[in-house]
This record gives structure tokens, C-alpha cells and sequence, in this order.
């Protein structure tokens, strides 16, 4: 059966749908993500939420999806968009096929589209908004859905505790991947995953040594109520920021966010870490990026840069200890070698309170 | 860092004659690698011995010297040339021997030579079995248990701790010569002694067999500053147990989760970081299907052929990028060529699929055992890309030149179950194809798996693959939908199978499939899946999407490239193409190519204007040039490959510039050849075409023992066969593997010779000729030759001229040439012509300084003619001598007799240059030559010369041929012999199977030292004589 990948620039692609038929038309902004391996880590990873993903390796689905590398309890993309769905997986670890999972979850997976074709539109164009549908003709394009709030959505309402050790770290939940909980509890901490939108006096309580501000979706502005908590937290607590985490922690303190013509998403992305002057691979994905100019003056200081188009990539402040990426350093899907983050979360942590110049 | 400033001049060592294992990939690198260095401003000094490359071309070197790769040799060129750094990570293993030996004899110490990239104790650790293992030990990187040994008897000891099958490695040898699996104490015996033998330090490593895990390579990239990056990952398509050059081999890895694809990427940079490599670096693995847990295989510390691969898969200049690395760079310094734009610390994301197959000999041999194990044995390899599997499949093996019609190879229909299945667990080269007809015949891809553990993702495919086949069948030519013939052919099948299929011609097909609209986009390798603008020029086809390539309004000339390096065919075919783009380039024409060789510099996206990566087969190269709207084509230069092409692409209207199809089978038609050399009153040998054997029968009765059968549009004398009386040519009959209609020719005894020129059609350039040592009966490439000729009278030298210029000018013939003759006395008999660049026409241009191909191009263009001028550089008067030998790889080849016969079967060959015939040949046997041995004779004969040199022993007696025979006779055509001869092989003793090949050694050992020089020595030697 046919379907379509309609763009807002007016491109319309056919393709067939690899999945049962969508009931209705799906929307959302459209992504390309670049690495070639890692589709069951993408569609899992909240910060997805409502996106549609092109991927571009062209065969998706060679391995299945299995019970282990999940990153949420649940896919979050609006809609797949593949050259070739692979409905025959062969790996020891699957339990579904690509299709199987998605149809579960009545994820529409459209297959036999000109991938590369997209994301050159998507380069050209910039992340824009499109529509999955079962006919070539669409009316207006519904674009309610992107100005939406999505972290409300992906963060989990409850307070849960994980683990068992001497530090004990909040990790404010925006949308969190298992593999940042994962990342902590290696550590051997005790881990307390809290809501998006918890008061700073209720983390207070919990008596944490350290904070992680989580990835999850959107636009970090959407989340300005929450602002002055977090910038209460960054002054009273060793924090390290990951992704959404990182700009919300640039807003705190007063800098500033913009949108990326069609974001990073890949694992392949080269950053510098200007402090221990070594180059490494990261796994990225994000539309926003820390205005570099806006931090001045914030008491922020710039410390990873992205080598192909210079953006900032993380942060670190002149008298707090605060740590911020917008890379994954807890990788799954791509590289690890970010990794050494958390360990310098962990020495945060674990100095005293307040000897803040050390981490300037 | 930016670039080392303390260095000027840099010795770079190339990787010698082409042997399996080591081949046009280390051309590829070395060429790149100069490049590199070049454009940073440094001096350049190489010393690679290997004429057809490109790297040995002036325009990539200073000073090239053309010298034994030998520790000795190399100390001399220092001491000549005092280079500040030595560049050996582009070598090859040769490369990495010679500078590893350099160091431990202090001579890189003593004369100040800097070691660029990576140092010696980093590659002593990759290379060092007992070094690497302890670092991995340390790394707590997993190996398999295994055990370092020196002799039998501690693998035996080892086999009583751990179970069978296990592997054998012999330390410091190249593509796993002498390697193998034993499955039980006699084959671990026999293995283990043949591979001390083979390594140069006595060593073997034993290890408990992994066979049956998936097999992942990566090829990674490491700077001074230690920052890595992974450029791709590999995945073998046959487990762990065949070697990676003999498997089909996809990237980027399929059948990987993240998960895996990340832990074994991290081992990696953890590796590369531990030893310390500075720039490219294989590291291959072993993952079990049904866990985490992975084996490190092998860890190569410099670019390889996985590196040229990976180079060509992803559009990441490995060895070029390495190079950089290695003169003090850093990898965020760099800019990526491919994308102009990004930098070098990037790794590359594929939105496409790449298959390699590879190409191996046993079509041409057919004692060969085809067994596939972890000796490698493919002489060369093909790549398919596109965005499916199943497409990226076929078109390697459409690139593969072997008897197959899409999934179907020949004769295969024809096989019993049983047979199939026998064939199946042989582990062969037809493995792919087995398993095809298997699926074919209903067998259940489960079962295939169980059987073969190949995993069920490529399984899958094939299965898919099949049921399309069967789809096409129960359709035909009128009744297929457009929806239906998009889909095959966004699958692979050619227009051919589907004409087979549908019973109609190709041309017919392509008729039907382009009036529906129905023709390839080409896409392009960016090396980051669209995701950043690149000015890349390098692109594939595939029948789906949105096409990319854009003609531009130029002028413009394709060049067909000449394959998978094979016996017969090698990389002297890819030096001609690339100098035809140079000439091509100079003259303002935009360049296309068209080759499917990952190995090559053809394929580097940096030589031609725009490079196609297609099949070399009538339908991608008209596809290319309907997207190109291309008028002029060249197959001159591709080899038989190219030239086999020329008629179908007249049928199509191409415009071939210079040799037309009509002229090629005029010269390649043996009838039509005698009828031509008839009516120009130019000798030839008695013969004549044969349909069947009763006319075999009466021709030879006519002609009289011994003849030469020759078939007609071959590549190295590819089943030829000398018949010396009744009996064999009985034995021949019977055989069936005759081929009619060919060639019986009379079959005489003497001198061989044979010239490369350039005509116009009116005015020959014919530098030099070269004369054979070995006698007629040896074929061409398999003898060693000099040149200029010196035993050759100038009336005979002349008579060869005339014939050439008769020839040339009959034909009206425009381009390169190559003439075979026989001599006798002062008749001299015009064997072959081949209307192509030749194996020879490198080794003469650089020798005389005279680039036949570059001219040859330029007047394929019609731009330039000959004049008088131009044929006093006929016969030039050389003020030194040039010996070319062939090289064997015999020793990979088991099954293979040594005895040199009409069919080639060298891969490689090198060239000497002396000051007299003998010096030149001493530095041919240099590395052979050892301060004691002897030399055994199966059959009493006065070698006078040798007196007082080597005991000389005359003897059939097995127990002779040990380490202290440096030189083996044997000649004999009977069954005992070819096995002492297959002993010595297997024991690496040089082996002469023609009294003049001996001799010509005999006339080595009459000099004791020799001086080394640069080409560009001899040339000023040569413009001094030219003044005077």
C-alpha cells in the first residue's frame, strides 16, 4: 500500500508502508538521523517526542528490537520514515521485528522513500513540518502539535529511587534516557529520578549530592517556569547538565538558546573539549544549541566546541561547580568516549562543597 | 600540531612486486601517501621495485629508486640520499618488515633517520605475537588462549591443553601465508612446520579455533594527539575461518546492534591508543552470534588493503590522511578533501551498502585446490555499491569476469543435490553460488546456516534474491508491469539475465526498460550520508530516487578501466589508465572513469574529474554514458577487459577513440591475424584454426610436434597449452577441456622478443625492445626480460620495427601497441599483436623516459601526430641495462606446479637497473643470494661460471630441498618432479624450472656488490650520451 511523506516546503515523496496502514494522518517536525546503527535506542529516546525520523542508513530493522536496549518504556517518534524496513531480523537478542514493535505501538514505519533525497531538502531547508499520510493530496498541514509543550509528556509524574551507595544524585527527569540512569548507577550511587517539574524544597529534602538535569524535547524556553529552580539548584548543588539539561542551565543563568537549521543527530559528531585539549565522537541530538555570545557575563564559560560548525557543546562555570553537555555522553546510541563526564561529575561530587574554583 | 619542520627529505618504501596478499592497494596508498607529502613540500625518495605502479611515475617521487627491497640495500640508498625521516606504514608488510629491521641493525640510529607515524616499539607491539598478547592481557582486551611457539613439539604440547581445530599463525608473513587449521595432530604437525618455515623469525602462533563467529573488522585512524576515529566497520560475510581477503566482506557491518557495533568500535580506539599507532591502523574481530563475547583476531599497524577498501566504501582518504598524520598533523587540522569542508576528525557515515568480492585464480588453474582457509589466495577484488544489498551484490559479481549470468553460475544447473552439498562443505570460492542453487532448489536457509553459520541476515537475502528469479520467470518481456521491472532492476539483475530469462536480447530489455523510463540515478559518495554539501565527484547507480549527477557542457572522454586485479591482468593496467586521465586532464577534457576495483588509484576520487563505481559491463558503462552524454571512450588502456567490450560498444554507437572493434579482431582473430600478416609478407608461425578435435587431429599431423594450442581474446595466455607428441594430445582430447574453435600453432623452439610502441597510423615510437631470457613455450609475463635487447642483431631489431610500423600503418592503427616475437637466427616471426597497453608498456616509458601512454592518448584524440623526429627515439641506445622478472605466488597456491608454462602465472613482477646485464640481474637474485647454501640440480648439466661460489648437488632426493638450498633446477615434465618442485615451493627455495632462468642466476653470481641508483641517475646518464 502506498504511502506519502508530505514536507512543508511542498516536496511529497511515495513510499509503501512497511506497517498496517495509519488511521489517520500523522504530523510532526521531521528529522534525519545519520548513525548506522542504533534505530531501537532513537525511537525510544524521549527527546524524539512527536518527531518524525528519517534514518539514513537505507536498511532498517536488520536486528530487530530487543529487551535490552530500550531507552524509555516506549517508542516517541510520530512516524519512521526508511529506504529499506527489514522485517526479517537476525540477531540472538530479538524479540520483535522492526514493524512488530512499531505497529504495537501504532507507530506508522513508511518504507521505499528516497531518504537521501529528504534529508538533502531537510539540510537545505532546515527541520520543518511534514506529514505521514495514505493520500497524495493533503490539506493544510496541522503544525498545532510542534508549538506543544513535550516534556510534560515524557516525564515521568512519580518520585523513584534506584540504587544504593554513599552519593546520592537527583536526576530531574525531562525526558531522561535509561542509559543516563544506567551511566549513575555504574557509579554505584543512589539515583532518585524526579519530575521535570519538582520544587527545589522537595530535592532539598531528598539531601542530594549532585544533580543531573536530564535530555528530553523541544524548545528549552518552553520551559521557563521552572528556570528559577533550576538556577537555585545550580547554586547549591555540584550539577551536570546533558543536553536539554545543558541549555536549560545556559537559560538559568541567563544566556540564551537557538534553533539549528536541522540540528545534530548522529554519532559521528567530532567535539573538542577545550580543557583537556583532546578531540573525540559524540552521539548528538538536538535542534537548539547555547547562543555562545549569551553566556557572557553569566559567570558561564565555554569549554566543548563542535568542530564542523563551531557550536558551543558544553559548559562549565568560572566559581560553581556546574557541568554541562549538549552531547550524549552516556552514549547508546553511538560513541562512548564522552564517557569521562561522569567520572568528573562524580569528583564534583565527591569535593567539597564550595571549593568552586577548582572547577574553573 | 602543524607539520614537522625539522624534516626536508623523507624515504618512503613502497611495497614491491604484486604477490597475493599484498597488491594494488599499497600502489593505491603509496601513490596517495606522496602525494601527501609532496604537496607539504618535502622531498620525496621511494624505493619500490614494482615498475607497473603509479607511485614509481616521477611526478610522485624526487628520486625513485627502482632497487632489491632488501635491509642491506635500503642502508645504501640512505647513506646515498641522508633522508631526515623514513615513511614505511605505506609499505605494506614489506614496508613494515624493512624498517623494523633498519631499526633493530641501528641503521636508522646511525644515519639520524626520523621514524614518521607510528614508531617501531608501537609496531613491534602489533606485529610481536608475545608483545601484542601481553598488551592485550593488560588492556584485558580478550584473545584466544593460545600459545607462541618455536617448534612441533610445543604445538603438540599445546594441542594436549586445549581442543581441536586450531589455528596456526606464522608470525610476520604476509595475507596468513603458511597459516592454517588443524583439525587434528597430523595437520597441526604439518602446518606448524611449513609455517616456521614461513616466518622470517621462526615463530607460529597457535590458538584455539574460533571458526563460525562473525568476523568484524575496523579500520581506525589515530593522531599524535591521541585523538581517534573510526573511519568504518566491516563485516565478513564467511565467519572467522577464511581469511578476510578471501571473503565476501559488506560495510558497513549489518548484523550488529548498537550495542556491538560501539563495544567492539571502543576495544578498537582502546587498542590503536595502547600501541600508540600514528595513522591508519585494521583491527579485526571475533563475536560470537549468540553473546557479547568478542576475540581480538589481528591488529595490522599501517594501512592495508581493508584500509583501501574502507578508503573507497566510505570516500575517507585513509592513507593520504595517514601521511599527514605522520609529518606531525593532527586530524582536526586536516580538511576532509571529500567535503571540502569538514575536518578529518569525522567519521564517515554510509547511507548506502558496499560489497566486496574477491577475485581469485582458480578459473585459470584448474589444479589449484580452491579450499578457502586462512591463507589467503584471491589475487585481487571487486566492490558493488548501492542503497540495497541486494543490488551492491550483483553488481560485484557482474564486476567479477567470471562465467556467471546474475546469481547463476555456469554449469551449477547441472549438479545433483548431492553434489551441491558436497561442494558446499568444500568452503570454496563457489561457496556463494552453491548456496544460491541450494536456496534454488528449495533448501531451507535455516539448514544452509546450521551448515555454514553464515548468518541469516545474508541468508535471507539470497533467499529473497531467488524468489525474485522465480518471479521473473513466470513473466516475460510483454507482460512485465513498470512497477515490476523498476523493482528487478533496483534489485540487481542485469538486462542480460532478464533477456535470458524472457528469451529476448539484451538490447531489447534496455529498449523496453528505457522507454518506460526506467534508467539508474547516480548518487554520490559524500562520506556523511547528505548530511553536509560535498563537492564529491564520486558516484554509483541505483535504479530508485533522485539522481545527483549532472553533465556538464565539456568535453569529455571516458576511460574504461581494466578490474579486479587477476594473473595476467594486473595493476600495470591501472598505471596506463590513470596516465591516460593525466594526458587527458592536460589537454583540458574532463575525465570519467568507469572502474570496480577498490584497490586502485583509478578508483581514488582524486585522479579522474568524476569516477563511476559500475560493473565494467556493457549495460552500466552505456548507463554512464547516456547520464554523461559522453561521445569518447578509451579501452586501450583497461587491459583484455576493456578491449573485450569494444564490439558491443560499436553496436551502441559509441565512438571508440583508436583501436576499433574491426581492428582488434583482426589482430585477436588468429584466421584473420595470418591472413593480415600473409598479405603484409610478414612471417608468422604455421597454424591454423581448429572447430573440433578430428581437425585438431589433422592440423598437428600438417604441422608436426611440438604446437602451442592458443585460444583467441584471452588474458595471460589463459588455456594455453604446448603438446609435445601423441600421447599428451590424446590425454588433451580427452580431457574436454578444449574450447573450440582455437589455434594450433607450430611450436619452435627459440629467442623471444617483444616491443611496446605508440603509432599514429603513419610514424612508430618504439623506445626499446626487450628480449626474453626464457625460450618460447614461457609466457610472456613469465619470463624476465631485458632491455634494451642485447644479443638481438640490429637487422633482427630492425626487422621488428618494419613489421611494426607495417602493421601500424595498414591498420591505420592510432594508440598503443604490443608486438610478440619469436627470433630464430635472423627469421623473426610475428607471434602476437595485442592492440592494448601491455604489461611492459610501464616498464618501458619509465626506463627510457618515454611516456608511450601519455602520447598515445594524445593522439587517440586526434590532437598530435607523429613525425620522422619522433622515431629517432626508436632503438634508443640505453647507457645501462634493465632487467624485469616475474614474480610468483606460488606458495599461497597450493596445487599450483612452478614449472613456467604458456599460461602465466606471475602476479607480480620488478625490475633491476645495472650497469651491465649482470649487475642488473645481481640485484634481480639479491635477495635470494646468501653467503652459504648450495644449489641442487635434478639433472647434471656445466655451470662453469658458478666455480668456487655454492657446492652445486645433483639430485632427485627429497631431503636436499632444506633453508641451506638457495637455488632449485628441475625441468622435468613427469610427476615426480612437479612434486619436488611443489616441496620446494612450499619451502620457499627459489625454483628455476628453465636452464636459462638458471643460467641467467648463474650470471648474477658473477658480480659480488653493486652500487644503487635513482631512475632519474640513469636518465642523466642517458641525456649525457644523447649530447655526446
Amino acid at each position: 500500500m502506498k504511502g506519502y511523506l508530505h514536507l512543508q516546503s511542498g516536496d511529497i515523496y511515495e513510499g509503501d508502508w512497511a506497517t498496517s496502514n495509519p488511521t489517520q494522518n500523522i504530523d510532526g517536525e521531521i528529522v534525519f538521523y545519520t548513525g548506522m546503527t542504533g534505530y531501537q535506542e532513537v525511537l525510544t529516546d524521549p527527546s524524539y517526542k512527536d518527531q518524525i525520523i528519517v534514518f539514513t542508513y537505507p536498511l532498517i530493522g536488520n536486528y530487530g528490537i530487543n529487551e535490552d536496549d530500550f531507552e524509555s518504556k516506549q517508542p516517541h517518534v510520530a512516524g519512521v520514515v526508511v529506504y529499506e524496513a527489514n522485517n526479517e531480523s537476525s540477531h540472538y537478542q530479538a524479540t520483535y521485528s522492526l514493524q512488530h514493535y512499531l505497529e504495537k505501538w501504532n507507530i506508522p514505519l513508511l518504507s521505499h522513500i528516497d531518504t537521501r533525497a529528504v534529508v538533502k531538502k531537510i539540510r537545505h531547508q532546515g527541520s520543518m513540518p511534514a506529514s505521514m499520510t495514505l493520500e497524495k493530496e493533503v490539506n493544510e498541514m496541522n503544525n498545532d502539535h510542534l508549538l506543544e509543550e513535550k516534556v510534560p509528556n515524557v516525564s515521568d509524574k512519580n518520585i523513584k529511587t534506584y540504587g544504593s551507595g554513599n552519593k546520592h544524585v537527583v536526576l530531574m527527569d525531562f525526558g531522561t534516557k535509561k542509559s543516563i540512569l544506567s551511566s549513575l548507577l555504574e557509579k554505584g550511587c543512589k539515583v532518585t529520578v524526579v519530575p521535570y517539574d519538582t520544587s527545589f524544597q522537595t530535592i532539598e529534602n531528598l539531601n542530594p549530592d549532585g544533580i543531573l538535569l536530564s535530555n528530553g524535547p523541544g524548545d528549552p524556553k518552553q520551559l521557563s517556569n521552572i528556570l528559577p529552580t533550576i538556577k537555585k539548584l545550580l547554586e547549591n548543588y555540584p550539577t551536570l547538565g546533558i543536553c536539554l539539561g545543558h541549555q536549560l542551565v545556559a537559560l538559568a543563568m541567563g544566556g540564551d538558546t537557538k534553533k539549528l537549521l536541522f540540528g545534530h543527530r548522529g554519532a559521528n559528531h567530532p567535539v573538542k573539549d577545550e580543557k583537556n585539549n583532546v578531540v573525540f565522537m559524540t552521539s548528538q541530538n538536538h535542534s537548539y544549541v547555547v547562543d555562545e555570545e549569551s553566556i557572557k557575563g553569566t559567570g558561564l564559560m565555554g569549554r566543548f566546541f563542535n568542530l564542523h560548525d563551531k557550536s558551543v557543546e558544553g559548559l562549565s562555570h568560572k566559581h560553581l561547580p556546574i557541568q554541562t553537555v549538549q552531547f550524549h555522553p552516556e552514549a547508546n546510541p553511538g560513541p562512548c568516549e564522552g564517557a569521562y563526564i561522569f567520572d568528573e561529575f562524580f569528583q564534583m561530587i565527591n569535593e567539597p562543597k564550595r571549593s568552586a574554583a577548582l572547577y574553573a | 600540531m602543524p607539520k614537522d619542520s625539522t624534516i626536508q627529505t623523507i624515504l618512503v618504501i613502497g611495497s614491491g612486486p604484486i604477490v597475493i596478499g599484498q597488491a594494488a592497494e599499497f600502489d593505491y596508498a603509496g601513490t596517495q601517501g606522496c602525494i601527501a607529502l609532496k604537496e607539504e613540500g618535502y622531498k620525496v625518495i621511494l624505493v619500490n621495485n614494482n615498475p607497473a605502479t603509479i607511485m614509481t611515475d616521477s611526478n610522485f617521487a624526487d628520486r625513485i629508486y627502482f632497487e632489491p627491497l632488501k635491509v642491506d640495500v635500503l642502508e645504501k640508498i640512505i647513506q646515498k640520499e641522508r633522508p631526515d625521516g623514513i615513511l614505511a606504514t605505506l609499505g605494506g608488510q614489506t614496508g613494515l618488515n624493512l624498517a623494523f629491521q633498519l631499526s633493530e641493525q641501528g641503521v636508522l640510529e646511525k644515519y639520524g633517520v626520523k621514524m614518521l607515524g607510528s614508531s617501531i616499539e608501537s609496531i613491534k607491539k602489533g606485529e610481536d605475537r608475545e608483545e601484542f598478547r601481553q598488551l592485550m592481557k593488560d588492556l584485558n582486551e580478550p584473545v584466544p588462549e593460545s600459545e607462541i611457539v618455536h617448534s612441533v613439539d610445543e604445538a603438540l604440547a599445546f594441542a594436549r591443553v586445549i581442543d581441536f581445530p586450531i589455528i596456526v599463525r606464522p608470525a610476520y608473513t604476509l595475507g596468513g601465508t603458511g597459516g592454517g587449521i588443524a583439525i587434528n595432530e597430523y595437520e597441526l604437525k604439518q602446518l606448524v612446520s611449513g609455517g616456521l618455515q614461513e616466518s622470517p623469525i621462526h615463530q607460529c602462533l597457535i590458538e584455539r579455533s574460533i571458526a563460525g563467529f562473525k568476523e568484524i573488522e575496523y579500520e581506525v585512524m589515530r593522531d599524535a594527539a591521541n585523538t581517534c576515529i573510526t573511519i568504518c566497520n566491516m563485516e565478513n560475510f564467511d565467519p572467522v575461518g577464511v581469511h578476510t581477503g578471501d571473503s565476501i566482506v559488506v560495510a558497513p557491518s549489518q548484523t550488529l546492534t548498537d550495542e556491538e557495533y560501539q563495544m567492539l568500535r571502543a576495544a578498537s580506539i582502546k587498542i590503536i591508543s595502547a600501541l600508540g599507532i600514528i595513522g591508519g591502523c585494521n583491527i579485526q574481530f571475533a563475536l560470537d552470534p549468540k553473546s557479547k563475547n568478542y576475540y581480538l583476531i589481528e591488529v595490522n599497524p599501517r594501512v592495508s588493503r581493508s584500509s583501501a577498501l574502507a578508503s573507497k566504501a566510505t570516500g575517507y582518504p585513509i592513507a593520504r590522511m595517514a601521511a599527514k598524520l605522520a609529518v606531525g598533523y593532527s586530524l582536526d587540522e586536516i580538511i576532509n578533501p571529500v567535503t571540502g569542508d569538514t575536518f578529518a576528525s569525522f567519521e564517515p557515515a554510509l547511507d548506502y551498502v558496499i560489497v566486496k568480492i574477491p577475485k581469485w585464480p582458480f578459473d585459470k588453474f584448474s589444479t589449484i585446490e580452491r579450499k578457502l582457509g586462512t591463507q589467503m589466495k584471491a589475487t585481487g577484488e571487486v566492490m558493488g555499491i548501492d542503497r540495497n544489498f541486494e543490488r551492491a551484490l550483483l553488481k560485484a559479481i557482474h564486476s567479477l569476469e567470471i562465467d556467471v549470468l546474475d546469481l547463476q553460475l555456469s554449469g551449477f544447473g547441472a549438479l545433483s543435490e548431492q553434489q551441491l552439498e558436497e561442494k558446499l562443505l568444500e568452503q570454496n570460492d563457489e561457496r556463494l553460488f552453491v548456496l544460491l542453487e541450494l536456496i534454488r532448489r528449495g533448501k531451507e536457509i535455516s539448514e544452509l546456516h546450521e551448515q555454514t553459520e553464515i548468518d541469516l541476515f545474508f541468508l535471507s537475502y539470497l533467499k529473497r534474491l531467488v524468489d525474485l528469479e522465480k518471479e521473473i520467470s513466470s513473466v516475460n518481456l510483454e507482460l512485465v508491469t513498470k512497477d515490476k521491472l523498476q523493482l528487478y532492476k533496483e534489485k540487481g539483475f542485469s538486462d542480460k539475465y532478464l533477456a535470458n530469462a524472457w528469451n529476448t536480447t539484451e538490447k531489447t530489455v534496455r529498449g523496453k526498460r528505457k522507454g518506460l523510463g526506467i534508467i539508474p540515478s547516480y548518487k554520490m559518495v559524500d562520506t556523511c550520508a547528505a548530511e553536509f554539501a560535498a563537492r564529491s565527484n564520486y558516484y554509483y547507480s541505483t535504479y530508485f530516487g533522485e539522481n545527483e549527477q549532472f553533465p556538464s557542457s565539456k568535453k569529455k572522454v571516458l576511460i574504461i578501466g581494466s578490474g579486479p586485479i587477476r594473473i595476467g591482468q594486473g595493476i600495470e593496467f591501472d598505471y596506463c589508465s590513470v596516465h591516460g586521465v593525466f594526458a587527458l586532464k592536460e589537454q583540458g577534457i574532463e575525465t570519467i572513469m568507469i572502474n570496480n576495483n577498490p584497490e586502485t588509484v583509478s578508483t581514488d576520487f582524486a585522479t579522474a574529474d568524476k569516477l563511476y563505481f559500475e560493473p565494467l559491463v556493457i549495460e552500466d558503462i552505456l548507463n554512464v554514458i547516456e547520464a554523461e552524454k559522453i561521445t569518447d571512450c578509451i579501452i586501450q588502456l583497461g587491459g583484455q577487459t576493456a578491449i573485450n567490450l569494444a564490439n558491443e560498444l560499436e553496436q551502441y554507437d559509441v565512438n571508440i577513440l583508436g583501436t576499433k572493434s574491426a581492428t582488434i579482431d583482426v589482430l585477436e582473430d588468429r584466421k584473420l591475424f595470418y591472413q593480415l600478416l600473409e598479405q603484409l609478407d610478414i612471417p608468422h608461425l604455421q597454424g591454423d584454426i581448429v572447430n573440433n578435435p578430428e581437425e585438431l587431429l589433422s592440423v598437428v599431423e600438417k604441422i608436426g610436434f611440438p604446437v602451442l594450442l592458443r585460444p583467441s581474446f584471452v588474458i595471460g595466455g589463459k588455456g594455453m597449452e604446448t603438446i609435445y607428441n601423441k600421447e599428451e594430445l590424446d590425454k588433451y582430447i580427452e580431457s574436454g577441456h578444449a574450447r573450440y574453435p582455437f589455434l594450433v600453432d607450430e611450436f619452435l623452439h627459440a629467442v623471444e622478443a617483444e616491443i611496446d610502441l605508440v603509432t599514429d597510423g603513419q610514424y612508430i615510437v618504439a623506445p626499446a625492445i626487450m628480449e626474453h631470457i626464457e625460450k618460447t613455450g614461457v609466457h610472456s609475463g613469465d619470463s624476465m626480460s631485458i632491455l634494451p635487447a642485447q644479443n638481438l642483431s640490429e637487422s633482427v631489431q630492425q626487422k621488428m620495427l618494419d613489421y611494426g610500423k607495417k602493421i601500424s600503418q595498414h591498420l591505420q592503427y592510432k594508440g598503443l601497441m604490443n608486438i610478440q616475437f619469436i627470433v630464430n637466427n635472423d627469421n623473426v616471426y610475428v607471434l602476437e599483436v595485442n592492440p592494448r597497453a601491455s604489461r611492459t608498456a610501464p616498464i618501458v616509458s619509465k626506463v627510457t623516459g618515454v611516456p608511450l601512454v601519455q602520447i598515445a592518448t594524445k593522439i587517440l584524440l586526434g590532437k598530435y601526430n607523429l613525425s620522422k623526429y619522433d622515431e629517432e627515439k626508436n632503438l634508443m641506445k640505453l647507457p645501462f641495462v634493465c632487467v624485469k622478472y616475474p614474480v610468483f605466488s606460488n606458495f599461497a597456491l597450493k596445487g599450483l606446479d612452478s614449472k613456467v608454462s604458456a599460461e602465466m602465472r606471475s602476479t607480480g613482477e620488478g625490475i633491476c637497473l645495472g650497469a651491465t646485464v649482470e649487475e642488473a640481474l645481481r640485484k634481480v637474485f639479491h635477495a635470494a643470494i646468501k653467503p652459504s647454501g648450495k644449489i641442487v640440480l635434478n639433472e647434471d648439466m656445466e655451470l662453469k661460471i658458478l666455480d668456487g661460489h655454492y657446492p652445486i648437488v645433483v639430485s632427485e632426493d627429497e631431503s636436499l630441498l632444506t633453508d641451506e638450498t638457495i637455488a632449485y633446477f628441475n625441468t622435468s615434465l613427469l610427476p615426480g618432479d612437479k612434486k619436488l618442485r611443489e616441496i620446494a615451493t612450499k619451502k620457499r627455495i627459489m625454483t628455476f624450472t628453465e636452464k636459462e632462468s638458471l643460467l641467467a642466476f648463474c650470471q648474477a653470481l658473477t658480480v659480488k656488490d653493486f652500487e644503487v641508483n635513482a631512475i632519474e641517475d640513469w636518465h642523466l646518464l642517458l641525456r649525457e650520451d644523447v649530447t655526446i
